[in-house]
């Protein structure tokens, strides 16, 4: 196993609130690396930040050896890195087939049978989006937005796919199913940084887990390490009960 | 070329369409020949306000790039209005003697330019805060006009010369009469005629033939460019801007590149207008044109090219048509603009698609109503 993504020393501020401080923390190829934290622990931002949108202050990024602290959010997808943003960050007005093209916009291949062959394995994670390819995204109930949003992130063939709170707003038993297609995203080969506030979940699913603590990591280790910690469990397991 | 089929009458093959189109074509040509009883407009020259008219379906086209495709608010449209109206100004009559060939891809490609200047650093805030900059860029350019000596102050700048005359200079190729429909069925009025093709000071036909050319390649223009990756990169970024990024839009260059074609449309209208007109001064490039500009383009429907056409030409032919109202036409105008605003906020002809998708949401509402959608889900 080698590193894909190394974060170092990463700080960010939102003007001169700094929301992020000196956060490092690495993700495994191949792995399934969950951050886990409160509402407003920066968690969000820091997959903004490895994604493009956001400024960094100080610390780098490496993706795959390679630093791409100064890099356009345009070339991180080039490079393999995608992003399923969270909420409602699909196009409403397109439809799930449009939504799924610009997936695949830095692609150019539409068209071809290697795209075909994507958008063939999006729709066999989510048959859902199957049913409704002509409807529009924005008429779509929250968990088929959701859904529509991974399934989205996965047309640009990425090497890490990274999850913004795939479960929130989300029944219980349709969190139980996002889970398992995340694991099976997974096994298909793709590396997966996940943002979760169900830290059960996701701490049950991921190989790498770290805390994010009001902009710094303050625990690290495995899934099921983090999910043992009787910190952890206090703070974000509803330990005690 | 989808959309434009959209507007013809069903069941007609490939070929009837394209006769279709000719004749509508022919018939947008012909129509200030034909001076239309209840059509044309009885106490202004109906030539003038289809010249007018055509200048503000431009205008319209171009704006719509930039509010309708990729959802930037500009409200100081007539800024580049003003610049292609003063770079012909400029170039043909105060401080050069070009032609005016010559000197109209030049102020073209000024207010293009402007565009770009514009946009590179105002691009970067959103919403709110680029209508206010640009209200205030339309201005700025307006005080600029009135204050600089080198273009003319406020008495502007005049004898902007007409574009060459095809044929002879007296009477052009030959003459084509206009219809008479006094007696309550068409005449053919040889007292009144257009010499083709003349652009003289009395005539405004040839002038509206030249804009309606110019109408129908940025038309040509706009379908192809809608269709392409680039459409769906500003409908992307007008969706969600922050997603559009996230898939690999470059939203910035995007936005710049609406920006810039908007303000060549925008600047060609301008060149026109102020061919056509003899002269520019700052008076011409008022603040409330600019709102008047969007105003065409959210009353017609802001994203459907046909819709903004439609905007366009009423916002220029209603208060012309009943200027027998004298000062009330301008009370109607307000009160018709909103009227519309409550009962068809999307305009008089949203897109297909804003239709389509409100309809579902509502259908979708309906099958829903009373329990979690969530629970259906599962």
């Amino acid at each position: 196993m080698s590193v894909m993504l190394e974060v170092e020393g990463l700080s960010v501020n939102y003007g001169p609130i700094e929301a992020l401080r000196d956060v490092s923390f690495a993700v495994e190829e191949g792995h399934i690396c969950t951050l886990i934290g409160a509402n407003g622990a920066g968690k969000s931002t820091t997959l903004k930040t490895i994604s493009g949108l956001r400024k960094v202050r100080e610390g780098k990024i490496v993706f795959e050896g390679k630093d791409i602290t100064g890099s356009t959010p345009v070339d991180r997808v080039l490079m393999g890195i995608s992003q399923s943003p969270e909420g409602r960050g699909i196009f409403p007005g397109m439809t799930v087939r449009e939504n799924l093209d610009m997936g695949a916009y830095t692609r150019k291949d539409t068209k071809t049978p290697a795209y075909q062959q994507d958008l063939d394995r999006v729709l066999a994670l989510f048959p859902r989006l199957e049913e409704r390819i002509d409807q529009f995204a924005g008429t779509m109930s929250g968990g088929e937005q959701q859904m529509l949003a991974i399934g989205r992130a996965l047309m640009a063939r990425p090497r890490l796919v990274l999850l913004d709170e795939p479960s929130m707003g989300l029944a219980p038993k349709l969190i139980q199913q996002i889970f398992s297609i995340i694991r099976e995203i997974n096994e298909q080969g793709t590396t997966v940084l996940l943002v979760e506030q169900n830290a059960n979940q996701a701490l049950k699913a991921a190989q790498q887990a770290y805390c994010l603590t009001t902009g710094e990591i303050t625990a690290a280790g495995t899934g099921a390490e983090l999910a043992a910690d009787p910190a952890i469990r206090d703070a974000y397991l509803g330990g005690g009960l | 070329m989808k959309s434009l089929s959209a507007l013809l009458p069903r069941n007609v093959g490939r070929r009837g369409k394209i006769i279709w189109i000719v004749v509508g074509v022919l018939f947008a040509y012909s129509l200030p020949l034909l001076e239309l009883p209840l059509i044309s407009t009885p106490d202004v020259d109906f030539a003038g306000v289809l010249f007018t008219m055509a200048i503000y379906v431009l205008v319209a086209l171009g704006l719509n790039v930039v509010v309708g495709y990729a959802g930037l608010l500009d409200l100081g449209y007539v800024g580049f209005y003003a610049i292609g109206a003063y770079s012909v100004a400029m170039l043909t009559a105060e401080h050069g003697s070009l032609g005016w060939f010559a000197a109209l891809p030049v102020a073209v490609a000024v207010a293009m330019v402007s565009g770009v200047l514009l946009g590179g650093p105002t691009l970067r805030v959103r919403g709110d805060y680029l209508a206010i900059v640009t209200l205030g860029f339309g201005e700025i350019i307006r005080l600029m006009a009135v204050n600089s000596d080198w273009l003319g102050a406020a008495a502007g700048v005049t004898k902007i010369p007409a574009p060459p005359n095809i044929g002879s200079d007296s009477a052009g190729i030959f003459a084509i009469p206009h219809l008479n429909w006094d007696a309550g069925y068409p005449l053919i009025d040889l007292s009144n005629k257009t010499e083709f093709l003349k652009f003289g000071v009395l005539d405004a036909t040839p002038y509206y033939w030249l804009a309606l050319t110019f109408v129908i390649l940025i038309l040509i223009a706009d379908v192809r460019v809608k269709d392409s990756r680039v459409g769906r990169a500003w409908e992307a970024l007008r969706e969600d801007e922050d997603a559009a990024e996230l898939m690999g839009v470059p939203t910035f260059r995007y936005k710049l590149l609406a920006f810039a074609l908007g303000a060549f449309v925008g600047g060609l209208a301008g060149a026109l207008f102020a061919t056509r007109q003899g002269f520019v001064n700052p008076q011409s490039f008022q603040l409330l044109l600019s709102m008047l500009f969007v105003a065409a383009v959210v009353v017609g429907g802001q994203g459907n090219r046909w819709g903004v056409i439609v905007g366009a030409m009423l916002v220029v032919y209603i208060p012309e048509r009943f200027r027998g109202f004298a000062d009330f036409r301008v009370l109607l105008f307000g009160l018709a603009l909103m009227l519309l605003a409550t009962w068809r906020p999307q305009g008089l002809l949203p897109p297909l698609r804003t239709i389509k998708a409100r309809a579902m949401r509502e259908k979708l509402a309906d099958l829903e109503s009373g329990d979690d959608p969530e629970a259906s889900n599962a």
